[in-house]
């Protein structure tokens, strides 16, 4: 149907798009199946086996739960002053507001490396806060807010909230209750788009935690690199494929939600698309 | 006016960027600064081949990195917008998206299985050739890891701009009988450029700061985030450390600025 684009372009997209397919999935599905063989050397031949991710368990357990508790934390801390900062942001187009917007995503665009020597130059000092796992989730809050505010303003930008929010104040509602019954749910499907990616954010973050953490406040990545220097391959492997698996349900929950965002609004009729 | 009260609003987040970024980043810019061996951090670094040499590895290999992206991204994403329905073709996307949750320490893990010691390539070329092909450890293996966390999102912002391609400007061309690759130039192209920016500056800045993937595959390459680390834990060296990130942030950070207003006033003009 498409003449419009010859046939060598069509047939050149094809190749380059499964080469790239292969390029990135390929070495996913070795890591996969190192991490489920006895032996990697030998091949799928000697059997598959869970002993690896077992032992990763074992080894690594902590890493784990310390991930998923400064996920949360993060998440509960970008919650609490992201969506805010994100109505404000939505009600001012001004200067300020612009700069403010500006300078929230800074610590996306400067290397992480900085960021987390930064914050040792200022903060490393003080006592106790520096062996915290909260220092690890100061860090992550600075990196994932600019994703929080940005989808969080995204839907509340759509919906005529200002006009109704008004309509509240004629009514004698005070702020925080506009805020917290009119403003917000509204923007539920922009907070859920943004806490998701908060998580998975945080839960994959290597490049501030390699330089914030301590020998006692491991997070996952952190052990990642370090399997990978001293582990033996199927171990790292086995690794990877739990961080994987925890990824899996965030990044399937992201993208059904923005198919459902894709939809115009209201369309929660019962559809064809099974999650 | 009654807007006025919800500035508090965001006083939360002003003030914790204000405590935890704003300020240590003028501390840390105040460290590069402090003295060592009788002069400036700054001077030392500037002053000091060595330096110069991180700089221009790490801008070099970002650089072709990126341009190697954009040139697979842009058949890629351009076959993508063509063709909107075909079976599997949510399954493909989702496969090619998956990356972009990956740390640089997976990617350069990847890289590792791909053309590490025990890699699939240097499998094959070890049967082939009797020889293997091992090149994860150096700058080839790092170039890859670029590509690899670059392409998903380099593909995504040139098929999400290639769906807006008017497809009468390219009928109406071809009415005239411009051949393809014209249409290619005089159309496409122009109306892609603003995603090419952005997708490459974003790629570019990525790159440069990347710091995971390198430390997976090699402490010893010789790429700037490598010798800020290693000033920093292995030689305490914090004024230096301070001012080579001072200088990778200004130079990420200036990047993808002008990378911003020249694809804001492109979308603007063509508009």
């Amino acid at each position: 149907m498409s003449t419009l684009h010859s046939k060598a372009d069509m047939r050149l997209g094809l190749i380059a798009t499964l080469a790239v397919a292969a390029f990135l999935v390929g070495p996913v599905i070795l890591s996969i199946l190192a991490g489920l063989t006895r032996n990697y050397f030998v091949g799928l031949s000697s059997g598959l086996t869970l002993r690896w991710v077992e032992q990763v368990w074992t080894l690594y357990a902590d890493t784990i739960w310390r991930s998923i508790a400064v996920a949360v934390s993060t998440l509960i801390v970008c919650t609490l002053v992201g969506v805010p900062a994100a109505w404000v942001l939505t009600l001012y187009r001004g200067r300020a507001a612009r700069a403010l917007e500006e300078l929230l995503t800074l610590p996306v665009a400067v290397p992480g490396l900085a960021s987390a020597l930064a914050l040792i130059v200022s903060w490393g000092t003080l006592p106790g806060f520096r062996s915290s796992t909260a220092f690890i989730v100061i860090g992550h809050v600075l990196f994932t807010l600019p994703f929080m505010v940005r989808a969080t303003r995204a839907s509340m930008a759509g919906a005529g909230l200002a006009a109704l929010d008004e309509a509240a104040a004629t009514l004698g509602a005070s702020r925080m209750r506009r805020f917290l019954t009119v403003v917000a749910p509204n923007a539920a499907p922009g907070i859920l788009t943004g806490a998701l990616t908060v998580l998975t954010l945080s839960i994959g973050e290597f490049n501030l935690t390699w330089l914030l953490h301590t020998p006692l406040t491991k997070t996952l990545p952190v052990g990642l690199a370090d399997s990978y220097a001293s582990m033996r391959l199927e171990v790292a492997s086995a690794y990877t494929l739990v961080f994987l698996l925890m990824l899996m349900p965030l990044l399937v929950g992201l993208q059904w939600l923005a198919k459902a965002a894709a939809r115009p609004r209201g369309g929660d009729a019962p559809n064809d698309d099974t999650p | 006016m009654s807007r006025r009260g919800w500035l508090l609003f965001a006083a939360p987040a002003a003030a914790l960027f204000l405590a935890f970024w704003l300020l240590p980043m003028a501390g840390l810019a105040l460290a590069g600064a402090r003295p060592v061996d009788g002069q400036s951090a700054y001077l030392a670094v500037l002053g000091s081949p060595r330096y110069w040499r991180s700089l221009f590895n790490t801008a070099a290999l970002s650089l072709g990195a990126t341009l190697a992206t954009l040139l697979v991204a842009l058949p890629v994403g351009r076959f993508l917008a063509w063709r909107r329905d075909f079976p599997g073709r949510r399954a493909l996307v989702a496969m090619l998206m998956f990356p972009l949750a990956f740390p640089g320490v997976v990617v350069g893990f990847l890289i590792i299985l791909l053309a590490g010691r025990q890699g699939v390539l240097g499998t094959v070329t070890q049967w082939l050739t009797g020889e293997p092909w091992v090149f994860a450890y150096s700058m080839g293996g790092l170039f890859l890891g670029y590509l690899y966390f670059s392409l998903p999102r380099a593909i995504g912002v040139v098929s999400a701009a290639a769906e807006q391609i008017d497809a009468s400007l390219l009928e109406a061309a071809r009415t005239l009988g411009a051949p393809a690759w014209r249409r290619f130039l005089d159309i496409e192209l122009p109306a892609l450029a603003p995603a090419l920016i952005g997708a490459g500056a974003m790629s570019f800045a990525t790159s440069m700061g990347a710091f995971g993937t390198v430390f997976t595959l090699a402490t010893r390459i010789d790429v700037l985030p490598m010798t800020i680390y290693n000033e920093f834990t292995n030689y305490a060296n914090i004024p230096v450390a301070a001012a080579l990130s001072i200088v990778l942030g200004l130079v990420t950070w200036v990047v993808l600025y002008v990378a911003h207003s020249l694809a804001g006033s492109r979308a603007g003009a063509g508009a």
